[in-house]
C-alpha cells in the first residue's frame, strides 16, 4: 500500500480499499512481504461487501506488529494496552450494543497476555469479530516464541527451538464457545474477504485465525526464505475442510494445514442472555438494556 | 445525651448485625441522633461468633469502634465470655438468660436478663430472637424512644413479617421495662 | 445539569460506606461497572449489579481486574459514565489502565476501598496505604486526582464530585476509602435529583474530520466524542498529536505531557478542598484524611481539653496535594503531625511543603484497624511542649 495511487500501463488506479484507510497515516509500518497489509485489504473489502454503517463500526486491537491495523482503518479505531483488546471492545460493545465492533490483534497478543480474555469473551458470546493474524512470532519485539508457535520453531528466546506445545486456536475458540470459527491465509484472500465478511454479519462471538508470514524475523530466523515463499508454502500444503472436527487443527511446523469454515452456529449472545435474564425475573419494572435499534 | 458505645454479640444466624442496624436507624433515622455501626468482619463472621458495634451520640461521631462499652448486648455463651472483659464498670448487660450465665462482671455492672429465644419460640418463629431483644434493649436502656425503635423495625424487617416483629418487639419491650421497675 | 432522578434513590437510609458508594456513582450518572471480586470493596459492585438493571444500564462482572480496568474506558469511549472498583491486589493489577486512561484522556472512576498490604495482606482490615501508589504507580507520568472520604455519607456526596472532576478534566478519578469506611454504617441522606449537580461530558459540536480529539483550548481539556458519532476517531495508548495520531519523537512527547499534568496544575488552587478546623494561630497543626482523619479528630477535641492549641486540616482531596496551604501555615506552626494508616506516605508530601519551617511528625500505623486517638494526642502533647 502507499500513500499514492498506483499507475496501471500509464493509469493512476486508485486501490478500492483507499477509502477505508486513514491514508494520511501511509505509508504504514509493516516490512516488505509481511501478511498484514494483506489480511487488511481483504479486511477493506470485506467492509465494503457487508453493508454495514461504518460510522457504526468500530475496530480495537492491542499492542504488537498487528495491534497497529486499528491506526490505519478509517473507522473509529482504538489502540490499547497488550492484551487487552477483547476487554475493552467488550465495554464499547456493552456500552453501546449499535456498534459493530472488531478486534483485530496478533497471536501473542490475544493468546499469551490476551488468552483470559479470549476465552472469557467466547464462553460470554461476547457480540464481538475477533480477527487474530498469527505469524507465530512477536513481531515488534523482535522474534520471540508465542503460544501459537510450532514446536521446532527457533525463536529468539526458543535458540534451540521451541519445545512447548502450540496452542490450536480453533479448538479453543470452539471449545469456549465461539459461534463462528475459521483459520484462513493470507494466501486464501477470497476466502479470507469472505470470511470477514460473515464475521461482520455473524451475531456472537466470531473468530477468525489467519496465518500470516512474518519474513523478517520468523522466516529469517527459521531459514524459510521470504513472504513470498511462505505464501507458496500456505499454497502448497493448505487443504480446505469445512468438516473437520476443531481439534484435528494443530499445526506443525512447515506442516499441512487445514483450513476452512468450521463452526457457524446460533447462540445468545451475553447482551441477550442477560435482558432475557432480567425480563423473565424481573418483569415488566424491566427494560431490556440496549435494543433500541437491536445488535448488528 | 452522652455518647453511649454498645456491643452486640452472639452467633451467626441470630440476627446480630440486624439487631445493631435497627438500633442504629432507629438512633439516627427516627430519634435524630447520630449512630455508627461497625460489623465484626473477618473470619468471625461466618463461624459461630458474630458482633456489631454501634455508637449512639447526640454529636457527630468521630472515633468509630467500641473498644469499652457502656451497653453490652449478648444472644450466646461464647459472646459473654468474648466481650464481657470489656465491659466499662458501671455498665450494663443485657442477656439472653437461658443461654448466658452471667458470673464474673466488672464492678458495678447491672444485668437484665430475658429468655429471648422462648419468648421468639412461642410468638412462632425462632428467628425473631434479634427482635425480642432490640425491644429488650428499648426497654431496658430508654436510650431511644419505642417509637423510633418501631418504626426502625418496621423498615428492617422483610415485608409480610411486620406483625409478628411488632410483636417480638413488644414482648422485649414489655420485660425489658418490667426489668427496670417502670 | 440535574441527576437522572432515575438513578438518585432519595431519601434517608442507614447503610454502608460500599452501598452509599454505589448509591453515589447512579446518582453521578454512572451506568456502566466493571469489577472483580475483592473484599472489602465488593459489596460496592454486588449493590450496584442489583440496581443498575433498573436505572438503564449494565454491570458485568469480568475475568479479572484487568480486564475491568479497560472495559470500563471502551465504555466510556462508548458514551457511558463509568467506575470499577476493587482493592489493593486488584489495584496493582490495574496499574497500566490507570495509565491509559490518562494518557488517552478517558474520563473514569477508580474506586479503591484499602485494605492491608502489600500482597494479600489483610483483606478484611482497614489501610491507607495505597495513597502513592495510585499517585505513581503507573509508568510514566500523569494527572491524577484522589478523593478520600470518612463516612457514608461522604461517600455518597463525593463519589458524585469524583465522577464530577473525572468529566471535567477527562482523567482518571481515584476514590480512596477504605475497610472501615467501607463497612462502617451510618445515617445517608440521599437528595431529590434536582439537588444534586452532575457534570455532563464536554462533547465536541464540530463534525466529522473537523474533530480532532485531542485539540484543547485553554482549558487544556479537549472536548470529547464517542464511538458511532461519526468522527472516526483513533485513540492509542502511543504518544500521539492532536488528531490522534502516533507521533513518537520528543517534542510531541513533551507537549502532550505538558498539556496533561497542565489540567490539573492550572487548576490546583481550584481542585484543592480541605476542612479547616482551629489551624489559625495553633502551635500544632494535625493533617488528616480518610478515616484518621475521623481518630485525628477525637484527639484533636481531647488535646484541646488539655489546653493545647492544636488545628485540624482534614484532606477531602488528597490529590492534588494542598502544599500551598500547607507552607502557608508552616510560617507559623510549630509543628505538623501526620497519622496515617500506612508507613508513612503522605507525611512526605507535608515534608515536601514545609521543607525546614516547622517539625513534622509522622504517626504511622501498619494497618489492620485504626489509630488509638491516644496515640495521636500524646504526639500532639510532645510536640506542644
Amino acid at each position: 500500500m502507499s500513500a499514492n495511487p498506483d499507475v496501471v500501463m500509464g493509469v493512476e488506479v486508485e486501490n478500492p480499499v483507499m477509502p477505508y484507510l486513514r491514508q494520511d497515516r501511509l505509508p504504514h509500518i509493516w516490512c516488505p512481504g509481511c501478511g498484514i497489509g494483506t489480511t487488511v485489504n481483504c479486511f477493506a473489502r470485506a467492509l465494503t461487501e457487508c453493508g454495514l454503517d461504518l460510522d457504526q463500526t468500530a475496530i480495537v486491537s492491542g499492542i504488537g506488529c498487528t495491534g497497529r491495523v486499528a491506526g490505519y482503518l478509517d473507522l473509529d479505531s482504538f489502540h490499547t494496552t497488550h492484551g487487552r483488546a477483547i476487554p475493552f471492545a467488550t465495554g464499547l460493545k456493552v456500552g453501546n450494543p449499535d456498534l459493530k465492533v472488531v478486534v483485530y490483534s496478533g497471536d501473542g497478543d490475544l493468546t499469551a497476555i490476551g488468552g483470559n480474555h479470549f476465552v472469557h469473551a467466547a464462553r460470554r458470546n461476547m457480540d464481538l469479530l475477533c480477527i487474530c493474524v498469527n505469524n507465530f512470532t512477536y513481531g515488534m519485539t523482535g522474534g520471540q516464541c508465542t503460544p501459537t508457535s510450532p514446536v521446532g520453531a527457533k525463536q529468539t528466546t526458543m535458540p534451540y527451538g521451541n519445545f512447548e506445545h502450540p496452542f490450536n486456536l480453533p479448538h479453543l475458540a470452539d471449545a469456549c464457545g465461539a459461534v463462528y470459527v475459521a483459520r484462513w491465509t493470507v494466501y486464501h484472500v477470497k476466502q479470507l474477504t469472505r470470511a470477514m465478511k460473515e464475521g461482520l454479519n455473524k451475531k456472537g462471538f466470531a473468530f477468525i485465525e489467519v496465518l500470516s508470514p512474518c519474513p523478517t524475523l520468523y522466516s529469517r530466523r527459521n531459514r524459510l526464505g521470504d513472504g513470498v515463499d511462505q505464501v507458496k508454502y500456505y499454497k502448497e500444503r493448505s487443504k480446505i475442510n469445512n468438516d473437520v472436527d476443531t481439534k484435528d487443527l494443530s499445526l506443525e511446523f512447515q506442516g499441512d494445514i487445514t483450513v476452512g469454515k468450521f463452526v457457524d452456529r446460533e447462540r445468545e449472545t451475553w447482551l441477550d442472555a442477560m435482558n432475557n435474564r432480567f425480563t423473565s425475573v424481573i418483569g415488566d419494572k424491566y427494560e431490556p438494556y440496549g435494543v433500541t435499534n437491536g445488535e448488528k | 445525651m452522652a455518647k453511649n458505645e454498645i456491643r452486640i454479640g452472639g452467633l451467626g444466624g441470630q440476627g446480630v448485625i440486624l439487631s445493631g442496624i435497627i438500633i442504629g436507624k432507629a438512633a439516627s433515622i427516627y430519634d435524630g441522633k447520630h449512630a455508627t455501626l461497625i460489623q465484626a468482619f473477618g473470619p468471625e463472621a461466618r463461624g459461630s461468633s458474630c458482633s456489631a458495634q454501634v455508637t449512639v451520640d447526640d454529636d457527630p461521631i468521630g472515633y468509630p469502634y467500641v473498644k469499652k462499652p457502656d451497653i453490652l448486648v449478648v444472644m450466646s455463651r461464647d459472646a459473654f465470655t468474648q466481650f464481657v472483659p470489656n465491659l466499662k464498670p458501671g455498665g450494663m448487660l443485657l442477656y439472653e438468660e437461658e443461654l448466658v450465665d452471667p458470673t464474673d462482671l466488672p464492678k458495678g455492672v447491672k444485668k437484665f436478663g430475658i429468655p429471648a429465644t422462648r419468648y421468639a419460640e412461642e410468638l412462632g418463629r425462632k428467628l425473631v430472637l434479634n427482635i425480642v431483644m432490640v425491644g429488650f434493649f428499648a426497654g431496658v436502656t430508654g436510650l431511644l424512644s419505642p417509637k423510633a425503635v418501631e418504626k426502625a423495625v418496621l423498615a428492617s424487617v422483610p415485608r409480610g413479617t411486620e406483625d409478628l416483629n411488632l410483636r417480638a418487639f413488644k414482648k422485649g419491650f414489655e420485660h425489658g421495662q418490667r426489668s427496670v421497675g417502670v | 445539569m440535574k441527576a437522572d432522578p432515575k438513578g438518585v434513590l432519595t431519601g434517608i437510609h442507614f447503610i454502608d460506606g460500599d452501598q452509599a458508594a454505589c448509591e453515589g456513582a447512579l446518582a453521578a450518572g454512572c451506568r456502566f461497572a466493571a469489577g472483580y471480586p475483592i473484599t472489602p470493596s465488593t459489596e460496592v459492585v454486588e449493590r450496584f449489579a442489583g440496581r443498575v438493571p433498573l436505572v438503564g444500564g449494565v454491570f458485568i462482572q469480568l475475568e479479572d481486574e484487568l480486564a475491568s480496568s479497560i472495559a470500563i474506558q471502551g465504555a466510556a469511549w462508548a458514551g457511558k459514565k463509568v467506575m470499577t472498583v476493587t482493592s489493593g491486589p486488584g489495584l496493582s493489577l490495574m496499574m497500566e489502565h490507570v495509565g491509559f486512561a490518562a494518557f488517552t484522556e478517558t474520563p473514569c472512576v477508580f474506586v479503591d476501598v484499602q485494605r492491608g498490604g502489600p500482597s494479600t495482606g489483610l483483606p478484611t482490615a482497614p489501610a491507607q496505604a495505597d495513597m502513592m501508589q495510585v499517585r505513581w504507580g503507573s509508568h510514566g507520568d500523569y494527572p491524577m486526582i484522589a478523593l478520600s472520604p470518612n463516612s457514608p455519607q461522604e461517600c455518597f456526596d463525593l463519589m458524585i464530585e469524583a465522577f464530577n472532576l473525572a468529566e471535567e478534566y477527562r482523567v482518571p478519578v481515584f476514590f480512596m476509602m477504605d475497610e472501615v469506611v467501607g463497612h462502617m454504617i451510618e445515617r445517608v441522606e440521599i437528595p431529590e435529583a434536582s439537588e444534586i449537580e452532575v457534570t455532563e461530558r464536554k462533547w465536541t459540536d464540530k463534525k466529522g474530520k473537523d474533530y480532532l480529539p485531542y485539540e484543547a483550548d485553554e482549558s487544556l481539556v479537549p472536548a470529547m466524542t464517542k464511538a458511532g458519532d461519526g468522527h472516526r476517531i483513533h485513540i492509542t495508548g502511543l504518544t500521539h498529536d492532536e488528531r490522534g495520531y502516533p507521533v513518537m519523537n520528543a517534542s510531541t512527547q513533551d507537549k502532550l505531557l505538558k498539556r496533561l499534568l497542565g489540567k490539573i496544575e492550572i487548576n490546583r488552587d481550584k481542585l484543592v478542598d480541605i476542612r479547616e478546623d482551629g489551624v489559625e494561630g495553633a502551635d500544632v497543626v494535625v493533617v488528616s484524611f480518610g478515616i484518621t482523619s475521623r481518630v485525628a479528630g477525637a484527639a484533636v477535641e481531647m488535646a484541646r481539653a488539655n489546653g493545647v492549641k492544636v488545628g485540624h486540616l482534614r484532606m477531602i482531596i488528597t490529590w492534588p496535594f494542598p502544599s500551598k496551604r500547607i507552607k502557608e501555615l508552616a510560617q507559623t506552626v510549630k509543628a505538623f503531625i501526620v497519622p496515617e494508616l500506612n508507613m508513612g506516605q503522605m507525611v512526605i508530601e507535608v515534608e515536601r511543603a514545609v521543607v525546614s519551617d516547622a517539625e513534622v511528625i509522622s504517626i504511622p500505623h501498619a494497618g489492620g484497624t485504626v489509630h488509638e486517638p491516644e496515640v495521636i494526642l500524646e504526639k500532639i502533647m510532645e510536640a506542644a511542649r
